[in-house]
């Protein structure tokens, strides 16, 4: 059985067709071409594949493909403009929040998702906030510094 | 190629922090990994596994899930040729189970069908008959005589006469009489200790697209940390010829060691093979965890003996490691590095290998270095503690230094343990004052480092930028690095040159992104190219002065007459020459290979202060810094990116992370719910101090950086937690519940 959705990703109504047990992130990657979101457990454990879901933050892997229907997701592909990045994108590139990168997609939209709720964290508030986001490579130190900077320049923004 | 000693050049690149070419696709989602690739008429590919940790196989019925709508092809061990070399044969049987199942999660068969859906289901309707035998996953229960055999025959030539069947390895390294060495002693400590396997845990499961034509070409896509390896073992594997399997290095997502391997990429390829068709394989993260390389589990016993002043008289370990299911010399490299941070008149280690029903050991950083010095320097710290001794101070006293003949054999040249050392201790964090309850902990760490086989070309472009092109899988800013110590020596800006990892048919042999050896190894080889570039540049400048190429010299990106003699004439810069190569014998490149020796080992230490809550066992580490010699930092934010990266690995193997077996050998907690790698809200931030004692061995000075980090935070951390809880820990990971058990043992 296959199931027609329509949503919209990244402010872009699209449509796809999916099967019922498939989930949200497999349909962005798989029906989509949209591979910027990644899976590294498909149990929700590493945030790999983080969006936002009507502005919430989620696990796409722990989403089903069909709740997508009438929602507005977010992906790391909508952060950039075309010709600028998003302050946080350009945060992690200037403290080199990222080493392999296959988490970084994950981390900018769970990082993102955090500075519109809070846009003055803590140190500590950015680290748990972030604690569902696994990186392997960084241990983590540069990646709080850079959030901290994307913060500081949106506020002064 | 020896340092430039006599260069005493100023560095105007390296040592700089640009940003890094492949940064951009990295923070859009853009970069390609290697799931996020898809062909025309892919197939998805599944793999079917053992549930038993040791069962022979009796038989495979394969006609359901044939015959499956769906179901395009299908292959068992038996599609695998079986290599008459033991190191690839042993890979082969790793890949697709043969006679035996020898681990929970050992392939058995797979399947290529229409879709994932379909793939799984015809993974169900595989008969897989099994007469399930002992197992043992133990290390010391495998060393006994009346262990499951795992697999019988497989001990080398240095095992003596008598072991239990298990038992593959025997090493042996030091030098002095260790017994005169503890008659010496005021005090002599000897401890046991066992470490768990762990896992290297990148985030990007193994995965590859494959396409093979009944031609025997072949196209592989796959994340891997060494193109050219794959191609080796893959060809070998499928029987066919190095030159039409091209092998394509995705991003990398990780890979800390554990992707120096092959293990689904020869199943894609069979499949592919069999069907006609591009095959998708990719792994769950169930599968990471069973079937692919954890380290070795280790059980070790360390003795040293120490004066009332603090020198170490004498040093003795025993290390008993298991690799898993197939013979794994890995404790070489512990028995070697277990006293290296020392300089000792009398020091023995001797090793074991034996074989368990656990899969394959693969490289985690530094492998088997960790566990060795975690045991050395725990003992080295009880030592301090009962003769109130600085433990600082007395490694200082005993620190390895150029002339030291190392505990494994050769006379160390040009280190910087004892620099590390002194920094450390002049350090504000080393005296900083604790609160009740807190501990400070701290170690040495040592790792060997890498050179190996490396090919690079560098080409001159008309416009006046430089293309360089490298056989290394960048796995954490590689890329950066490399461009930047191209433009140094061709003294042109970092922007003009870029960077990119090229495929197996587009170049020469390279060794594998591993020892470390990246920066240094392809470093060294991207220089060499840049001065066959600038020999060739300084000659086209030669010949459009009409004087002799011996006459001119390259200085600041441009050709200069070499002296007032060679005549006048204004610089021709590299933009300049390369504009008229065309006119003046063609286009210019530069090239090098070579098997680059003269990798220095690299030193660190570690401090860290903690508190244990007494009550659930839990530790929190409250603040770490780490000093490491960089020989020279090419790039400062990615040499502290391992620092920090290597640390937190550490951190978490000390306190959390383990592979845990159930009495039915099989793996309790294959997810990132029940292995736990250390999440941003258990850390503190972790400070850097890079010190730069240049390499002898590299033109620059580099060593590698990636694989020390790990080392010292294993002892570094259950050195505070025994200071916090007045009782030595003895066993890795010090988990809530292992903490409680000894605080409650030693209150009883």
């Amino acid at each position: 059985m296959s199931i027609s959705v329509s949503t919209t990703v990244n402010g872009d109504a699209v449509d796809f067709i999916c099967n019922p047990e498939e989930s949200l992130l497999d349909a962005l990657r798989g029906r989509l071409g949209l591979t910027g979101s990644k899976e590294g457990c498909g149990t929700g454990d590493c945030g790999a594949c983080s969006v936002t879901l009507n502005g919430r933050l989620v696990c796409s892997c722990l989403v089903l493909a069909v709740e997508a229907e009438g929602a507005e997701i977010g992906t790391v592909e909508g952060l950039a403009s075309a010709d600028r990045l998003h302050p946080l994108q350009q945060a992690f590139l200037d403290h080199a929040a990222l080493q392999c990168g296959v988490c970084t997609p994950g981390i900018l939209v769970a990082a993102k998702a955090l500075l519109e709720k809070n846009p003055d964290p803590s140190d500590e508030d950015v680290r748990y906030w972030l604690a569902g986001n696994l990186c392997r490579c960084t241990g983590y130190d540069k990646i709080v510094r850079a959030v901290q900077s994307a913060a500081a320049q949106m506020r002064s923004a | 190629m020896a340092f430039d000693s006599h260069q005493k050049r100023e560095f105007k690149q390296v040592g700089t922090r640009p940003p890094r070419p492949d940064g951009i696709d990295k923070v859009t989602g853009r970069a390609l990994y290697g799931a996020d690739v898809s062909a025309p008429g892919m197939l998805t590919a599944r793999i079917l596994r053992s549930p038993h940790p040791h069962a022979k196989i009796v038989a495979i019925d394969t006609s359901e899930a044939a015959a499956l709508p769906g179901v395009k092809g299908i292959v068992t061990g038996a599609d695998f040729a079986l290599p008459d070399d033991e190191f690839f044969a042993d890979i082969a049987v790793n890949v697709m189970a043969r006679d035996k199942a020898l681990y929970d999660g050992h392939a058995v068969a797979a399947v290529a069908a229409i879709s994932p859906a379909v793939a799984a289901e015809a993974l169900k309707r595989i008969k897989v008959t099994y007469e399930v035998l002992p197992h043992v996953t133990d290390v010391d229960a495998a060393m006994r005589a009346d262990a499951p055999v795992v697999q019988p025959g497989r001990a080398v030539e240095t095992v003596p006469a008598g072991m239990g069947a298990n038992v593959t390895h025997f090493c042996e390294f030091g030098h002095g009489d260790v017994a005169d060495g503890f008659a010496k002693a005021d005090l002599v400590v000897e401890r046991s200790f066992r470490t768990a396997a762990t896992h290297q845990g990148y985030i990007e499961p193994h995965a590859c697209l494959a396409s093979m034509t009944a031609d025997g070409k072949a196209d592989l896509w796959c994340c891997t940390q060494g193109q050219f390896n794959v191609r080796t073992i893959c060809a070998t594997l499928l029987g066919i010829e190095a030159s039409q399997l091209r092998v394509s290095a995705s991003e990398i997502g990780g890979g800390f060691g554990g992707k120096t391997t092959v293990f689904i990429e020869p199943v894609a390829l069979a499949l592919s093979r069999k069907t006609g068709k591009p095959v998708k394989l990719v792994m769950t993260r169930d599968e990471v965890f069973k079937a692919t390389g954890p380290t070795v589990s280790t059980s070790i016993d360390v003795k040293i003996g120490m004066t009332k002043d603090g020198r170490i008289t004498a040093g003795e370990a025993v290390l008993r490691y298991s690799g898993g299911a197939y013979p794994c010399g890995t404790v070489d490299m512990g028995a070697q590095a277990a006293f290296a941070a020392y300089d000792l008149a009398a020091v023995r280690t001797t090793g074991w290998n034996a074989l368990t029903n656990r899969p394959k050991e693969a490289a985690y950083r530094a492998p088997g270095a960790p566990q060795a010095i975690y045991a050395v320097e725990s003992v080295v710290d009880e030592l301090c503690l009962a003769l109130k001794l600085d433990p600082l101070d007395v490694r200082i006293r005993n620190a390895a230094r150029k002339g030291t003949k190392s505990s494994y054999g050769p006379t160390f040249d040009d280190i910087g343990l004892l620099a590390t050392l002194e920094a450390a201790k002049a350090h504000p964090h080393y005296t900083a004052p604790l609160k009740p309850g807190q501990a400070r902990g701290l170690s040495c760490g040592f790792w060997f480092n890498f050179g190996g086989n490396t090919c690079v070309s560098l080409n001159v472009n008309t416009d006046g930028t430089v293309g360089v092109t490298e056989g290394n899988p960048d796995i954490g800013g590689s890329r950066a690095s490399i461009s930047l110590m191209a433009a140094e020596e061709l003294g042109i800006e970092y922007d003009k040159v870029r960077t990119i990892i090229a495929d197996t048919s587009s170049l020469g042999y390279n060794d594998v992104t591993d020892g470390s050896r990246v920066t240094f190894s392809v470093g060294l080889a991207t220089i060499k190219a840049a001065r066959d570039a600038i020999g060739k540049m300084c000659g086209r400048a030669a010949k459009i002065w009409g004087i002799d190429e011996d006459a001119v010299e390259w200085r600041d990106g441009a050709a200069h007459p070499a002296g007032p003699n060679a005549g006048q004439f204004p610089p021709m810069t590299l933009a300049e020459i390369a504009a008229v190569s065309f006119q003046t014998g063609g286009p210019i490149a530069g090239h090098h290979e070579v098997n680059v020796d003269g990798a220095g080992v690299s030193f660190g230490v570690h401090l860290v202060d903690l508190e244990v809550d007494s009550e659930t066992g839990a530790t929190k580490v409250l603040r770490y810094t780490v000093f490491q010699d960089a020989g020279r930092a090419v790039h400062p934010d990615y040499v502290e990116g391992q620092m920090q990266g290597g640390a937190v690995q550490g951190i978490g193997w000390a306190l959390n992370e383990e592979y845990i077996y159930g009495r039915d050998g099989r793996l309790q907690n294959a997810g990132f719910l029940d292995y736990r790698v250390p999440v941003a809200s258990d850390l503190p931030p972790i400070d850097t101090v890079i010190l730069e004692i240049p390499n002898p061995g590299h033109p620059y000075g580099v060593r590698g950086v990636g694989e020390t980090p790990i080392v010292p935070p294993l002892a570094a951390i259950s050195n505070a937690v025994s200071r916090a809880i007045g009782v030595r820990m003895q066993e890795l990971p010090m988990s809530p519940p292992r903490i409680l058990k000894t605080i409650r043992a030693a209150r009883a």
